[in-house]
Parts: structure tokens; sequence; C-alpha cells
């Protein structure tokens, strides 16, 4: 397809054809104070040197050099090369929603290939194509699990991402579901006593984070009991796939929601992200979105095919379950290639290294006196709690080409000048030491 | 497959078969016909309060889905939870073990709206032109 303007010939042309004379002619119908009377205020054309030039001082803008300790939801990890170069044939690029499967075996075959990966990844045994991100994917397995159970209560823990709550409080705003938020206990995790209290018999899902916003890890299988003995769902929230390198998967759970931008999607201005949702087999009738699959053609032969979407795009659409089920394919795909690239082997090693890390910055920070939150165990996060304001340390640590992490001053008021730091594999020890240094010696 | 000449049945192919105040509801034999494999069928919440023509369950097939509509007004008083598991009883017995819902019907003489076997019979056979 060619992006090329209209000359004026060409419009004069057009407009001959449907016999009028003029634009204004055309758009008649529109009353005159809806119109738009004057030229757009965008700037005029300028040379590909200056906008190159332009680009470049934005990029420089971006602080390059400085190492980030911010994760909290958006991860940096180390993109492999061919995932752009794989992702940027024209075959991927340009391909729209695969209806006909007679023209859409590749991308069909991509999305069934991801969805078994993350099944695989996740422990459950269904997973849709693709959600639009982790928060979305959350708010649409608590709307799945109150279909499910015929119930609207549901408990949430606070150490749940802030935003994916605030998104899920915004989305469920107008179906007035009842929401309880369950407070953490002094390791990190969930306080399981007021977890126990707050489930009922009108509660239709228990949504956990783990590893969660502290990264601390909690466990799946007692919150899973928990709910389960009233009747709920478990839903399991990952906002870092990574962490399933070593982590064992939410086979308990009975719906997950993952965020899957740590899987070679860069991490810019906030977006564009991908979630996922699994469950269980018995609810495949109640996931939103697409799901692809395995097929045999009238020979034998295997292919694939859009399936069991008959509330979503095709034939009952006033029946949709959602209208924000769809990701960006393309991110999609790019998980699937991360996935493939590092391989079950790879992506434990990759997982042990953040982990790795991670520990390694902890413990240093505690022998250089500071006080880290939350001793239960970690994946790649953890809080540490800062000796003065971070305003008083920031000339230092912008000077050290460091931005420490995620103030918890506004989420998290409770605990202080408290600092959520992450540390992934691309942050080499010299990086570590200066912060612990920076952090302590002010 | 002949049409119990103690049902009732709608231009929709759902039956009733009344049964002093309370009434079984199912789709004949002709729908299960027209819809093929039948894979999926999604009844209502047992307590459900219905209007005659409200939206009572789908019924999906391998080709397609369908709305099955409640034939008369009535509240649900139970649902027939074989079908979950068997969908393909629908196929197989559409106008007797695969009844759908059974229903405390608000006004039994409503079922005397509905066409009886012979009209059915009839309504069908023109269908079918």
């Amino acid at each position: 397809m060619r992006y090329l303007p209209t000359s004026d010939a060409i419009r004069q042309e057009m407009l001959d054809e449907i016999g009028l004379s003029s634009a204004d002619e055309l758009f008649a119908s529109i009353p005159h104070d809806c119109r738009l009377e004057r030229p757009l205020h965008i700037p005029t054309g300028r040379a590909e040197a200056d906008i190159i030039a332009w680009f470049q001082q934005a990029a420089r803008d971006n602080a390059p050099g400085f190492t980030s300790f911010l994760g909290a939801g958006a991860y940096q990890h180390f993109r492999p090369t061919h995932l752009d170069n794989l992702i940027g044939r024209g075959e991927w690029f340009t391909a729209y929603t695969p209806y006909q499967p007679e023209i859409s075996q590749g991308t069909l075959q991509s999305i069934f290939e991801f969805q078994t990966m993350i099944c695989q990844l996740t422990g459950q045994e269904v997973a849709n194509a693709g959600m639009y991100d982790g928060s979305t994917a959350l708010n649409e397995a608590c709307l799945m699990a109150a279909r499910i159970t015929g119930r609207e209560g549901l408990v949430v823990a606070r150490s749940v991402h802030p935003q994916y709550r605030q998104v899920l409080a915004t989305l469920t705003r107008n179906r007035h579901f009842p929401i309880a938020e369950i407070g953490y206990s002094k390791d990190g995790r969930i306080d399981l006593t007021a977890l126990r209290a707050a489930v009922t018999d009108a509660t239709a899902a228990v949504a956990i984070q783990s590893p969660n916003f502290f990264g601390t890890i909690e466990d799946w299988n007692a919150a899973a009991e928990i709910a389960h003995a009233h009747g709920a769902l478990l839903v399991a929230v990952i906002a870092d796939p990574v962490s399933l390198g070593v982590l064992p998967p939410p086979a308990a759970a009975d719906i997950v929601a993952m965020e899957l931008q740590g899987f070679g999607i860069p991490v810019g201005f906030g977006g564009p992200y991908a979630g996922i949702l699994a469950c269980r087999e018995k609810f495949v009738r109640q996931i939103p979105g697409r799901l692809v699959g395995e097929a045999h053609d009238s020979e034998g032969r295997r292919g694939f095919v859009l399936t069991l979407s008959t509330r979503e795009q095709h034939i009952r659409r006033e029946k949709a379950t959602s209208n924000i089920c769809t990701n960006q394919a393309l991110c999609a795909l790019m998980a699937s290639i991360f996935m493939a690239t590092y391989g079950k082997q790879g992506l434990r090693e990759l997982a042990e290294q953040n982990h790795a890390k991670a520990a390694y910055l902890a413990q240093a920070c505690a022998q250089a006196g500071l006080d880290v939150l939350f001793p239960a165990p970690r994946f790649h996060e953890f809080v540490v709690k800062l000796p003065r304001p971070l305003a008083q340390l920031e000339p230092e640590l912008y000077r050290n080409q460091l931005i420490p992490g995620l103030p918890l001053t506004r989420d998290y008021p409770e605990l202080g000048e408290a600092l959520l730091v992450c540390a992934t594999e691309i942050i080499p020890r010299e990086r570590l030491d200066r912060l612990v240094s920076v952090l302590s010696h002010v | 497959m002949a049409y119990p000449s103690n049902y009732r049945y709608t231009k929709e192919h759902e039956w009733v078969a009344p049964n002093g105040k309370t009434a079984k509801v199912g789709i004949s034999d002709f729908a299960q016909n027209q819809l093929g494999d039948i894979v999926f069928v999604e009844l209502p919440a047992v307590g459900a309060e219905l209007k005659a023509g409200d939206a009572l369950g789908t019924v999906e097939s391998v080709k397609a889905v369908s709305e099955v509509y409640a034939p008369i007004a009535g509240k649900v008083k139970a649902i027939n939870d074989e079908l979950a598991k068997k969908p393909e009883l629908l196929n197989q017995d559409p106008q007797g073990a695969a009844w759908m819902v059974e229903m405390e019907l608000s006004d039994p003489a409503d079922v005397n709206k509905l066409m009886d076997a012979p009209a059915y019979e009839k309504f069908v056979a023109e269908a079918a032109h």
C-alpha cells in the first residue's frame, strides 16, 4: 500500500466523477458550526535532515548512559537483536486480523504457538490470542469470574500493582462491583488472616499478584485454598513473565492475567504493552478475545483457524463479553519470538540472573546500613527505606547517572521514604555497587 | 420425527410440554435438524423470571449460533444439567430427554395461544419451501 497524498488535480477528478464542483459541496450536509473553517495548526513540512536531527536531540533528552532501577511493571530486559528484524518483515508488520484462514495461516500459526507457550508457562489449559495489557487483563479476568460464579464481589490484594487496581476500579465503576482490598503483612506478602476474613460466599474472585508489587513472592496455593473454600475463583496476576523462569507456574489459579512486556517488548513511554489471559479449559466459553485452534482440511492437512469466537468479532457482536480484547498482535509475536529464542533452559538462566542481581543489591544495601523492608523471598525487586528524602539524594544520584527506582510515597505513604528498586540482568555489578554507595553515603 | 400432539409450538421452533402449572421447554426436531451438530448449550439461571419472547438460552452448533426464546411467561424452575455435559443430546432426542428448562407458568392458559402439533407441522412444511 502506498501512502501518497492526493493532488489538487486528482481531487478535482474525483469530484467531477461524482458530479460535484467543490469539496464544500461534498460536505454540505455537515452543519457549518461543526466544521473547522481554518487550516490545522500543524507545522509545515521540514527537510528530512532537520527531522532526523530533531529526533536525535529528543533521544539525547532520554538521558542515555543513565542506569535505571525502575521496574514496577515496566522492565528493562535484554532484547535479542533478531527480534526487530523478524517482526519487521512485511508479512507480520502489515498483517491485519486473521479472519480468513485461507490467507492467514502464518499469522494464525504464530498465535497458536503463542497460546501454546503461554499455557506451558502458566500451567493453564487455555490461553487466548492476547489482551490489551496486564491491567486490562486483570479487569477481564475479574469480569470473567463474575460471569462464571454469578457473583460480583472482588477481593484484591493491596500488593497488586496500584495502577492495575486503578484500572480495575475504573472499568468496574459502572457495574458497582464491591471491591475489598487486603493489606500486606510485615513480611511483604498478603495478610492471609485478613484475606480469610474478607472472602465470602458473595466473592467472585480473589486477585493476587506474585511477585507482588514489592517484589515478594506470594503463596498461590494458600490463596487458592481460601478462595475455593467459598466457591470463588483465584485470579493470578503476573507483572513480569520472566519471573516464571524460576518460579512455579500459578497452576492453582483459575484465571491468569499477565503482562508480557518483559518478554522483548521495549519500554517506551508506557506502551505498547501486551497482556495475556489464560484459564482452565472448563471456562473456555467465558474467556474474552480470540482463540486460535488447530484444524484439519478435507485431505487431513494441518491448519489453523479462529475458533470458539462466536461471541466476539464474528457472528454475535452484541453478545461480546469485552470490547478491549485485542492486543497489538505484533507485541504478542515479539513475546513469542523472545520465548522461542530463550527456550525453557534459557528462560530459567535469565530469571536466575535477574534474581541474583536483585539479591546481591538487596544484601549490599542491608550491609551498607540501609533498611531493606519485607523479608519474604523476592524475585528481582525489593523495597528499601531511604535515610533521608529522595529529593536530597537526587543531585548526587544524577551526577552518577543513576535513576534509583520508584518512590512509593504516592501509592504507599505509610511506608515513608521508601523506594521500589528493580535490578535486571542488564545492569552491571559496578552500577549496583555505585547505587548502594550513593544511597548510603550522601 | 413426529411432533408430539400434547406439545405446543412457536414460530421460533421451541416446544412447550404443559403439565398443569409447569411446563418443560425445548427446541423442535426441525430446529435441531436445521442447526446440525450441536456443540454447546447455554441455559438460564434457576429462578430467572422470563416474559414470552425473552432470550432463554443459546444453542451453538458447528455452523450456527441461535438464541432460544421463552415461548411463554414464567419462572425457571429447573434446568437440564445433562445438556452441559452432552449437548449432542439435543440432536438425538430434542423433544424428549433434551428438554432445556422447566418453567412455572405465570398463566397456564397462555399455552393455548401457541400452535398445536398439526398447525406447527403445517408451518414447518411451508417454511421448508
